[in-house]
């Protein structure tokens, strides 16, 4: 009798700790908000799911890249000078930034940004890139940017990004694997030519020729890493990442991420009111 | 006059460490490394992307205007986040103001930090660093009294 009550007690303890394990693994947890006072373990990254609110664990301004991709911020240093090849260099300089170490005054710009124009890819990944919302179901992966309230599908059922573009897209096409439990593998091609979209803020040229990688790692459960490889033989000699395991953190759930957008309207009394004085091509 | 102008309008300029910031149109325009601390009235508060805008008056003792001040801040959801609101500002606040001037002179510039009506200080871009920036602040009055190099209003 005895052994036979022993015998339950070890069933019922093994029965509890397999549970608690299966589900740590699977419950979503509220997010643990700020990563730096973070005190607990994170728990383990659910598998084959990048969903959630996120936003840069190193602050709200990680995101904005204004100087620059952040691993390769255009600040004239020797090691942050891009591959450019002699056609990529003339597109380089023919654009005229507001950021970087080029940067003109305002109202002197052609970034078309500043005409309202789609920001495109890969530059929603390289400007801006603040409280991100990824949603998912087994055909796709949605991405949403708080800037200019964009969005990007990425198909994870299994195609291939097309040979031959139908059509040029602001976003191109993207088709993204999973290479493991938790990586998100992603190419796109299609973008638009140099002068429809720029990789950032600081001018540096694409072509319809780019190939982007995107490489979602989720660390754990409240972390993110997003690593962008940028291959455009008509721009760059050899590819070269421009983000490394950019971090982003789990918001909460119930976070309403705010509006900000690019209004011509706005824009015009913004350049009446202060870039067009701040150039001094208008006499105030 | 010149004097007068001075003590009534209360502008002083402090030389401080530059400060990295992100705006949308970069540092190309601005005078970075100086601020200027101005006590003005509030003309309009526009709120609005890619940048708010709040728009002051000089004026002198009499009370008339001297000279037309606009100032940019951030985008909303980093203003938001920082604590203004599009009802920040109405027609008529007193305001002391600690901006980054543009080059060209004009009265323009990178708002860094402002002071309300009820003592309340609010920051953007990384905030005020100078010394009269934050003697005004503090509510200690020092932005009346130029610390380092004076600038009169109305060039």
């Amino acid at each position: 009798m005895l052994n036979r009550f022993v015998d339950l007690i070890f069933v019922l303890l093994a029965g509890l700790t397999l549970s608690s394990v299966a589900f740590t693994q699977t419950a979503r947890r509220p997010p643990s908000g700020t990563v730096k006072d973070q005190t607990t373990v994170p728990a383990p990254a659910p598998r084959h799911d990048i969903s959630g609110t996120w936003e840069p664990a190193n602050g709200r301004g990680d995101g904005v890249q204004a100087g620059g991709v952040k691993a390769m911020p255009n600040d004239g240093k020797p090691e942050h000078e891009l591959p450019y090849t002699p056609h990529g260099l003339a597109t380089y300089k023919s654009h005229k930034a507001l950021e970087g170490k080029d940067a003109v005054r305002p109202a002197y710009y052609n970034d078309p940004r500043n005409f309202c124009e789609p920001i495109g890819f890969p530059r929603a990944d390289h400007y801006n890139l603040r409280q991100t919302q990824i949603l998912q179901n087994e055909f796709k992966v949605v991405i949403l940017y708080e800037y200019a309230q964009t969005w990007r599908v990425i198909w994870t059922d299994g195609r291939e990004v097309p040979k031959e573009i139908p059509e040029e897209r602001f976003y191109g096409y993207s088709a993204g694997k999973w290479v493991d439990d938790n990586t998100l593998v992603v190419q796109t091609v299609g973008m638009m030519p140099e002068d429809r979209v720029w990789l950032d803020s600081t001018g540096r040229p694409i072509s319809d020729a780019l190939r982007v990688e995107e490489r979602w790692h989720r660390v754990n459960h409240d972390r993110l890493e997003l690593t962008v490889t940028i291959n455009d033989p008509k721009m760059y000699t050899r590819q070269w990442v421009s983000l490394d395991k950019f971090p982003m953190k789990l918001a909460d759930p119930h976070t309403d991420v705010p509006e900000m957008y690019c209004s011509p309207s706005e824009l015009e009394k913004y350049n009446k009111l202060f870039g067009n004085g701040a150039s001094g091509i208008e006499p105030r | 006059m010149r004097n007068t102008l001075i003590t009534t309008l209360a502008v002083a300029v402090s030389v401080v460490v530059p400060v990295q910031v992100t705006a949308h149109h970069g540092n190309a325009a601005f005078d970075v490394g100086k601020e200027i601390t101005l006590k003005g009235t509030v003309t309009d508060w526009f709120w609005a992307n890619p940048h708010c805008i709040l728009q002051f008056d000089l004026k002198d003792k009499n009370g008339q205007l001297v000279e037309h001040w606009t100032t940019e801040t951030s985008n909303p959801p980093d203003m938001i986040a920082t604590g203004w609101t599009k009802t920040s500002f109405k027609p008529g606040d007193q305001v002391t103001v600690t901006a980054q001037p543009v080059k060209s002179g004009k009265p323009i510039g990178r708002l860094l930090q402002v002071v309300l009506p009820n003592g309340k200080t609010l920051s953007t871009f990384g905030g005020a660093k100078g010394a009269v920036a934050r003697a005004a602040a503090a509510g200690t009055g020092a932005a009346d009294e130029p610390k380092v190099e004076e600038v009169i209003p109305g060039r």
